[in-house]
């Protein structure tokens, strides 16, 4: 019970640090990194639901960043939608392309998808490069809008644009709290194990892949999407393969197939970058090894590690108390507990 | 029709090129079963050293290359010893993540040293011949006769010396390659070093005619994997025929089709072959 | 006829691995494949739970052709399999990797999941009842609360089972159960077996210890190089001169 406890107030701490931390910094430039990174980790959760709990390396997620934030701003700059209309459609839009490209690519496994979507990828980016005449090309967008307001909100400050993206986030994570402690989740983790088994067990596993592709397309759009109007210009170089590669080192570095991994990750290596600013492009250089490492080390990242860690410690403790109570009653209570605090 | 002829052999001259880088990348598969997403990262590696061989120590162009090779060669093996080979075990996921990591880590490194600039190379072979008034510079030729080259000195050495054979043996069995004594560490040494030399040789080969920059592997081996995927992955004529295919399919379609869109081609070529064939096209069947 | 195969044929390229096949499982009873190593047994487990289509010939189940339907419907009709390795989530316990187990016969989706229906906290309940249940059934209640990488290689069998029990199967499929277990433990999972038929579950098996498949079953059908070359009771096998030509110039592995 107490690791649940824990766990809730972990939770707790993070959305209340969250919500703080604008009024406890008063740093616009602060707020404005933060707000980016938040925008980033709702990429990487989409990444990781794929990669993560269903075991497909996408090597496409920059491409799919792209299209979310070039959907929104075609639909708000060129066709003059309004923003929420243009949000959601940029979302629905990166998740339909998703939904092609993925009956394709999940009949490939391994390697082959991995290398399918590679190259997926680099489609989307040299499509979004040549088609001048609709993404600007080379030279981008530009003008793209902030949110519109809702009512009396406005989303023209640093402020509320990063309350909104908080929003967003913690709706992210709520989802996907839910998604992996669910059946569901467990069918995805199921196929991840192994595919034959979990056919054999009577799982549709390309239904549920793709399931699972949508959804992850989904966040990267809707990343994306954000991005776009956050940043309000958009060059071609979004749906590069180093965004991939950024949004890849986040998870692992945090702990791919962690719930926590995508916040940890991200804080750290964006918070890390911007010491490592005279880097600039060198940044690699140590990113490049500490991803090798970690793959080698640490394959669950921080987040993973820290888990084992307590494990061992569960378990010296476990062998002097008695055995505890039923975990199916933890869990249940453990997993409303979390609700609540989520939703609150 | 002069046309024709000439983009046919702008063709040859392409696909002698992404043969090599394909051939290094099948290599690899073949013996680890790893797509080594680093291998790009070699070819640009191998332009930089003969490159600089010959502004800096003004190195003849063939001694340069030789250097590049040994160099490049030298880096695949610890590129093996170090990541891939704790990795061997590891899920499949993992040796991928590792190879990016290299490459991103390889990248900074040509850029921290050499810049970011685009660079020439000068070649002692910039004549222009004319054949029946059609042209073709001496380092285009050079191009097709050293990568054909490459490959027959290649075919004898898996064929008719028994650490190529070992090789061969391994990448079809790796157990019984093992049982029957073979050095299985040596061998995926051996083959990273080969793997990283055929790489070189294709850079130096092909800067020239083209640029040397950091990031100028990407696209090569990106279609090298679309090549391997269409000639079988692990199968070597299915590299060397797949890059001839691939580098003729392109010149013509940049010809015929669109400038703008011929690195499309390639990625088009892969999304249509693995909707028909998830496996890729000469899939063993079963398991 | 329960579970038969009519002139089951299986190519791989050139290779013929199963053979014009005709079998037929009995309801209730424990049937065992033996042969040599390399005979087409997995294959034919492979072909009949729809991992692998087969080349030509049909699979009846309970009077219903399901030669072309893809394993996960197989499962859903009620035939269960497990592999000679069975790959757990190391880092959960082996509750949560048995719960998945029923997930077939459950309805909730994505939608559930994320707003927590009442279908979704009742199906949740009910798969872990099942997965209790049926660890309780092959005695790994002890265990249930462990994590998986740290049972033993007997554990992970009987967990092997479980999973293939949560189905709720009529007919099971066991791929080389006794496999790197020692003559104890071996045993314990014949016992195990003859729970399962005791429970109404039929059992079919691959196995290479003799002596327990001698032991517990009730007809055995003997593969070699992909061809049935006997079929009847232990005591009819043991006496076969095929098969004990099969057994001796082959490779004598079993």
């Amino acid at each position: 019970m107490q690791a649940f406890l824990n766990q809730k107030t972990i939770t707790a701490a993070f959305i209340l640090l969250a919500v703080a931390f604008p009024i406890l910094t008063q740093n616009n430039y602060f707020i404005y990194i933060v707000t980016l990174s938040f925008i980033w980790m709702i990429g990487v959760y989409g990444l990781n639901l794929l990669a993560g709990y269903t075991g497909y390396l996408s090597l496409a997620h920059a491409g799919f960043f792209a299209v979310g934030a070039y959907s929104l701003g075609i639909l708000t700059v060129k066709a003059g939608i309004n923003y929420w209309a243009a949000l959601v459609l940029a979302c629905l839009i990166t998740s339909f392309i998703g939904l092609l490209i993925g009956l394709i690519a999940l009949r490939t496994k391994e390697h082959f998808f991995a290398i399918y979507t590679l190259c997926v990828g680099y489609i989307l980016y040299l499509v979004i490069y040549n088609w001048e005449s609709i993404t600007g090309g080379v030279r981008g967008l530009i003008g793209i809008p902030a949110p519109s307001n809702i009512g009396p909100i406005s989303f023209q400050n640093p402020l509320s644009q990063y309350y909104l993206v908080l929003f967003f986030l913690l709706f992210t994570i709520l989802m996907m709290y839910r998604i992996v402690h669910s059946l569901s989740g467990r069918t995805f983790i199921a196929i991840r194990n192994s595919e034959e088994l979990a056919q054999t067990i009577g799982i549709s596993t390309m239904k549920n892949k793709l399931v699972v592709l949508v959804l992850s397309t989904f966040f990267a759009g809707l990343a994306g999407a954000l991005y776009a109007s956050f940043i309000r210009f958009i060059g071609p170089d979004i749906g590069y393969i180093t965004i991939t590669f950024d949004l890849l080192m986040y998870l692992l570095v945090g702990g791919i197939g962690t719930l926590a991994g995508p916040i940890v990750g991200t804080l750290l290596l964006v918070w890390v970058s911007q010491y490592l600013q005279f880097l600039q492009d060198y940044r690699m250089l140590i990113f490049g090894p500490l991803l090798t490492l970690i793959i080698i080390f640490y394959p669950r990242g921080i987040v993973g590690a820290i888990y084992s860690w307590k494990m061992k410690l569960g378990k010296k403790a476990k062998r002097t108390s008695d055995r505890g109570k039923s975990s199916g009653h933890d869990k249940g209570t453990g997993s409303m507990a979390e609700k609540k605090v989520e939703e609150g | 029709m002069e046309l024709l002829v000439q983009q046919l052999f702008n063709g040859l001259t392409v696909g002698s090129v992404y043969s090599l880088v394909a051939l290094g990348l099948t290599l690899v598969y073949g013996i680890l079963h790893i797509p080594n997403f680093a291998h790009g990262a070699l070819y640009m590696l191998g332009g930089y050293v003969t490159l600089t061989m010959m502004l800096l120590w003004g190195l003849n162009y063939w001694l340069a290359i030789v250097i590049s090779i040994l160099v490049i060669g030298l880096l695949g093996v610890l590129m093996e010893r170090l990541v891939f080979h704790p990795l061997r075990k590891a899920p499949p996921i993992h040796d991928k993540i590792a190879a990016i990591g290299i490459l991103l880590f390889l990248e900074a490194l040509a850029q921290l040293i050499w810049g970011a600039d685009y660079r020439t190379m000068s070649t002692p072979y910039g004549q222009v011949i004319n054949i029946f008034g059609i042209t073709f510079t001496m380092q285009r030729i050079l191009i097709n006769v050293g990568a054909i080259f490459v490959m027959v000195m290649l075919y004898l050495f898996l064929k008719k010396t028994f650490v190529g054979s070992a090789i061969i043996a391994m990448s079809q069995n790796r157990e019984g390659a093992h049982l029957v004594g073979i050095n299985t560490n040596k061998v995926a040494m051996l083959t990273f070093m080969i793997s990283g030399g055929l790489a070189a040789i294709a850079a130096s080969l092909s800067a020239p005619i083209n640029l040397v920059f950091p990031g100028m592997g990407h696209l090569v081996v990106l279609k090298a994997f679309v090549i391997i995927i269409l000639g079988g992955m692990g199968s070597i004529p299915g590299a060397i025929v797949g890059g001839y295919i691939l580098g003729f399919t392109e010149s013509l379609g940049a010809t015929y089709i669109s400038n703008d869109y011929k690195d499309l081609i390639a990625f088009l070529l892969l999304v249509i072959i693995l909707s028909i064939k998830p496996q890729g096209l000469f899939a063993k069947g079963g398991h | 006829m329960f579970l038969e195969t009519k002139h089951l044929t299986k190519q791989f390229g050139g290779l013929v691995a199963v053979n014009n096949v005709d079998f037929s499982i009995e309801k209730g009873k424990i049937n065992a494949i033996i042969g040599p190593n390399g005979a087409g047994k997995s294959t034919f487990f492979n072909i009949i739970s729809g991992l692998h289509p087969s080349s030509s010939g049909q699979v009846i189940f309970k009077g219903k052709d399901i030669t072309k339907l893809p394993s996960n419907k197989i499962a859903k009709l009620g035939v269960a399999r497990t592999f000679q390795t069975t790959h757990l989530f190391e880092q959960s316990t082996v509750l949560d990797n048995v719960i998945v187990g029923h997930r077939l016969r459950t309805k909730s989706n994505l939608l559930d999941a994320v707003l927590r229906t009442k279908r979704f906290w009742t199906e949740e309940q009910k798969c872990r009842e099942k997965a209790i249940e049926v660890l309780d059934f092959v005695g790994l209640t002890h265990a249930a609360h462990k994590m998986a990488d740290s049972i033993t290689q007997e554990e992970k069998k009987r967990v092997a089972f479980a999973l293939a029990l949560a189905t709720d199967p009529e007919v099971v499929f066991l791929d080389e159960p006794a496999a790197g277990i020692n003559p104890d433990e071996t045993e314990g999972l014949a016992l195990l077996m003859e729970k399962m038929v005791q429970k109404g579950i039929t059992v079919c098996l691959i196995e290479h210890k003799m002596q327990m498949i001698m032991k517990i079953s009730d007809k055995i059908m003997v593969l070699n190089h992909g061809e049935k070359i006997a079929e009847g009771t232990p005591e009819e096998i043991m006496g076969n001169q095929t098969v004990i030509e099969a057994y001796l110039g082959g490779s004598v592995s079993a």
